[in-house]
């Protein structure tokens, strides 16, 4: 049955994400929970994990990928530039003056 | 793949007028979400700034607990899985309709305990004085984490409103585009989760 066989198809991508998710998820708190990096390490490691993870999301859960309905991924695309404008910018802006200050 | 045409799960071999009739509610949620992101963008950038303004009071160690927020990632975690069982019900099994009440219904039970979870954090962090006009990290942290568990809330409510939709009018052409936007929407809901326990509380916790 064709229709099955697409069932399955779905399912996995699904059980995929769920265990990509996990995954991602388990090592940033285990190495907070146990210390097992020096905080620098830490850090930067969960900023690369919560990316691959949102990633991961996007992808498995909300199905965008490069065969998703071009409209989809240019709104998305741009959102993520607007956004990145916008968090970097108050950032540096905000650590500018703060380092003034002091 | 060309039966992918738009995000979140499609019905077009199920049922190809519907998937076309769906694409732009479904495109015009995906413009509220986006803009919904860049509210939660900036006050994401507002907690970066004001994370170390504790002015004398708790900060992020003494108001954090770890145990509690990875209970709450795992909750929501499978509830966004939960949920796209949700969907695939409705895509393959529409004549089923017992199999996607019970996954809503799975879906809105884990919702809540989340937001158990997350009530009871805010009440033991009130208990030890870190209330939000405490300090500028206090005041960032509530508005950064609450607007995420008021959108949680609101999901939830919606999701008692389709099981109720589900049981008044079945699985009609519009309950079934309402359900795919609510999955959108939860499936965002948990992306911003993945943003507030990498920067907030693993960073917190450092």
């Amino acid at each position: 049955m064709e229709n099955h066989a697409e069932y399955r198809k779905e399912l996995r991508k699904y059980a995929t994400g769920l265990g990509w998710a996990l995954l991602l998820t388990a090592i940033p708190f285990a190495v907070v929970a146990w210390h097992l990096l020096s905080p620098v390490w830490a850090l930067t490691l969960i900023f690369i994990l919560g990316l691959t993870q949102v990633v991961a999301h996007f992808k498995y859960f909300l199905h965008i990928g490069r065969s998703s309905h071009r409209d989809d991924l240019n709104l998305l695309l741009f959102s993520t530039l607007i956004v990145l404008l916008m968090v970097g910018g108050t950032l540096v802006v905000l650590f500018n003056l703060h380092s003034r200050m002091v | 793949m060309s039966e992918q045409k738009h995000a979140g799960i499609n019905l077009k071999n199920k049922d190809r007028d519907t998937h076309q009739q769906a694409e732009s509610p479904l495109f015009g949620f995906w413009v509220f979400m986006m803009s919904d992101a860049v509210i939660f963008a900036l006050l994401f950038a507002t907690y970066g700034v004001m994370m170390h303004n504790t002015a004398g009071g708790p900060g992020t160690h003494q108001s954090f607990e770890l145990k509690s927020a990875f209970i709450e990632t795992v909750l929501l975690l499978v509830s966004s899985f939960t949920f796209g069982m949700a969907s695939l019900s409705m895509k393959y099994r529409p004549e089923r309709l017992r199999h996607l009440v019970g996954w809503l219904i799975v879906t809105l039970l884990l919702g809540m305990t989340f937001l158990g979870f997350e009530l009871h954090d805010f009440h033991s962090m009130a208990g030890k004085g870190a209330v939000p006009h405490r300090s500028g990290f206090l005041s960032a942290f509530f508005a950064l984490v609450s607007t995420h568990g008021l959108h949680v809330a609101s999901g939830c409510v919606w999701t008692i409103i389709m099981l109720i939709q589900l049981g008044v009018f079945g699985l009609s052409d519009q309950v079934k585009t309402r359900i795919m936007r609510l999955g959108l929407f939860w499936h965002f809901l948990d992306i911003i989760w993945v943003g507030i326990f990498s920067v907030v509380y693993l960073q917190g916790l450092l």
